[in-house]
């Protein structure tokens, strides 16, 4: 069908589903953590995750890239329709899954530089100039020869994740609080960042990407369009609808509210 | 002190253990070998030397290389300096050469400090002797090679360096033993001086059998303005290794730095540390040690002492354990005896943190390959201060020994 402008108007909607999780229960040293988890995200959704300390946020992100110690009790996990359930962390890299860790440990010797370089080799497109190009985009160009996370500032280690992943290039992008501790001169540019690992460029069905990203404030809203957004209590996802909706609920009623809807 | 004294200090302390490390029964290795023919060029070694020799930072080709000294068992078979104002020589000829150099025999080390001390100085055979006339910059590093090919044999070698006024010199030594041979012992005295505004570094690679029990004795003095740097890497197996070389700080702005590599895999005993003593106004010392185990023992030393204000001085000690077995004891000490110094210590023992590993993986990376990018990281000292194809010959013989970590 032709509109106005010549462009193409997608009618049909896509129903792929990149990740699906059905009733996840996980566990670490015998602490349940997740609780009959159920989550579904199709490609080209950016979904936002919400929720208080404690209640599985992270927790999910983990064991979806397959932290050793996020022992899954039940459930299972699909990624583009294969379990990966059982897989490692690199298996689960190589199928196109990439996190941004909240709080990433230093590697004494490994550099910025080399990381970018295993990013890239791993999937098989080791491009040198790249490594610049991607710094320059994030400020980072003076992270580039210091051992990774060694010394950096809280807003330069959330920005080097990202970075990685602009090396990485994954399909299904996990962000874990991408917002916290970034000053407002380069809240700008992660998001930009962000859009752009999440092709929002490109028209809504011709997203090949999906996002899910953990924020606490929720200050990465006013930069980047999520589709939906979910509320986690106590290891489970208890409601999802608008992003900012939900948002606004937490703002003003606080999450006590949301336990109450639940009763 | 006549050199009768120093016999007869050496004779009482023929039975002295030492203060650390495993006790050697010295008359286990009482191999004879026979004099080995000189050489006019390294080139000339046979293939198999020739590899072992490369394998501990020796160039065979000397194109890199200011000058060569080459010890087999008790003969030296080749020592040339391709540089005006450097000489090298047997220290047995040099002693017979310099009356002065009585002045500076058994100066920075004691010759009764223990029983292989006193060995040195009642059995020896020869050592280096390697000296920077006053104002001599080397152009490239001087190489020396201590090479063992007997069963059994115990090699006591004297080192002196001395570099003059104003000079800098740059020192790489390998020592190494023939591929069949298994035990032995080396007894290695160094007694390093380092004159006013003069600097020297010096690049010790190890890479015995691994049943060769190995003492090395070492001492160095420095003048104002003075600096020596010294790396040290054993990576290979050794029975045992205990060495524990001190350094004067005498004159003013007097700068030393130790760097220390260790992998101990299991039957390897190492006990090696470093210790400064700083004596003079605005003296700096840095010892830095990385240590990793595979079943093996390491104990890792530092102790800086500090005498005089207005000194600095730091102690950096990490151990890496890669097994069930092994151990690694870091031992790091701080002295201080006035007011007014700056002396500090880190050390931190632990296996790999997961939590690398899995940052790692997140990347792409295998688990193995985590585990080996950390481990290179670990090793990755930053050395400052000596040529480039020294820290080349370092990386060689760190990375020769991560092949057989990982």
């Amino acid at each position: 069908m032709e509109v106005a402008g010549g462009r193409e108007m997608d009618v049909e909607v896509i129903e792929l589903d990149m990740i699906e999780i059905n009733n996840l229960t996980v566990s670490v040293e015998d602490k349940r953590v997740l609780k009959d988890v159920n989550l579904h995200i199709a490609q080209g959704e950016t979904i936002v995750l919400l929720g208080p300390n404690g209640s599985g946020k992270t927790s999910l992100l983990k064991t979806i890239i397959g932290i050793p110690g996020y022992k899954v009790e039940s459930g299972r996990i699909l990624f583009s329709g294969k379990d990966i359930t059982g897989l490692t962390i690199d298996e689960r890299v190589r199928l196109g899954i990439g996190i941004a860790f909240q709080r990433p440990p230093a590697v004494r010797g490994v550099r910025l530089k080399d990381m970018l370089r295993i990013c890239m080799e791993k999937r098989g497109d080791f491009k040198e100039e790249k490594i610049n190009e991607f710094a320059r985009k994030l400020n980072l160009l003076n992270c580039l020869d210091r051992d990774i996370n060694l010394g950096f500032s809280g807003g330069e280690i959330k920005r080097s994740e990202l970075l990685q992943l602009l090396a990485q290039d994954p399909r299904f992008i996990m962000l874990d609080e991408p917002d916290s501790g970034v000053d407002l001169v380069n809240i700008n540019l992660v998001g930009r960042v962000i859009n752009e690992l999440l092709e929002k460029d490109k028209m809504a069905s011709k997203r090949t990407k999906a996002g899910l990203i953990i924020t606490h404030a929720g200050y990465i809203l006013d930069y980047v369009n999520a589709d939906r957004g979910c509320i986690m209590l106590n290891g489970t996802v208890i409601c999802s609808g608008n992003p900012r909706d939900l948002l606004e609920d937490i703002r003003t009623k606080g999450y006590e509210g949301c336990a109450r809807c639940l009763k | 002190m006549s050199e009768v004294s120093v016999r007869e200090m050496a004779k009482k302390a023929e039975k002295k253990p030492s203060a650390i490390g495993p006790d050697i029964d010295l008359n286990a290795y009482s191999a004879e070998v026979k004099e080995h023919g000189k050489i006019q060029k390294l080139k000339e070694l046979s293939g198999e030397v020739k590899e072992k020799a490369i394998s501990a930072g020796i160039d065979a080709e000397e194109a890199c290389r200011s000058g060569s000294f080459f010890q087999m068992d008790h003969s030296v078979i080749l020592s040339s300096a391709y540089q005006n104002g450097l000489e090298i020589m047997s220290s047995t000829e040099a002693l017979k050469k310099y009356d002065w150099l009585q002045d500076y025999w058994w100066k920075a080390v004691n010759v009764d400090a223990d029983k292989y001390t006193a060995q040195a100085e009642l059995k020896q055979n020869h050592g280096y002797f390697l000296r920077a006339l006053p104002g001599t910059k080397v152009e490239f590093p001087l190489q020396a090679c201590l090479y063992m090919t007997r069963e059994g044999l115990a090699q006591n070698v004297h080192n002196i360096i001395i570099a003059e006024e104003n000079s800098e010199l740059h020192i790489i030594t390998g020592c190494t033993t023939a591929p069949r041979v298994r035990t032995g012992l080396h007894i290695g005295i160094s007694e390093f001086y380092v004159k006013k505004n003069a600097q020297v570094t010096f690049t010790m690679i190890h890479n015995w059998a691994e049943d060769v029990e190995v003492r090395p004795r070492t001492g160095a003095i420095i003048e104002d303005n003075g600096v020596f740097l010294s790396n040290y890497v054993c990576m290979k197996p050794v029975k045992t290794l205990q060495m524990y070389p001190t350094a004067y700080c005498v004159g003013k702005n007097a700068t030393v730095r130790f760097n220390t590599i260790l992998f101990a895999g299991e039957g390897s005993n190492m006990d090696v540390g470093g210790r400064v003593f700083l004596r003079a106004k605005g003296s700096r010392a840095e010892l830095v040690a990385r240590a990793i185990t595979r079943g093996g023992d390491i104990v890792t030393r530092g102790h800086l002492i500090g005498e005089v204000p207005g000194i600095k001085a730091h102690l950096e000690c990490k151990g890496l354990i890669l097994s069930e077995k092994g151990r690694i004891h870091a031992i790091p000490e701080l002295e201080g005896k006035v007011n007014g110094i700056e002396m500090s210590h880190e050390a931190a023992v632990g296996k790999i943190a997961e939590e690398e590993i899995q940052y790692l993986m997140a990347r792409g990376l295998s688990s193995e390959e985590a585990t080996s990018a950390i481990i290179r990281g670990f090793l990755d000292v930053e050395i400052k201060g000596i040529p480039e194809h020294l820290k080349r010959e370092i990386k060689k013989a760190v990375s020769m020994g991560e092949e057989r970590l990982l």
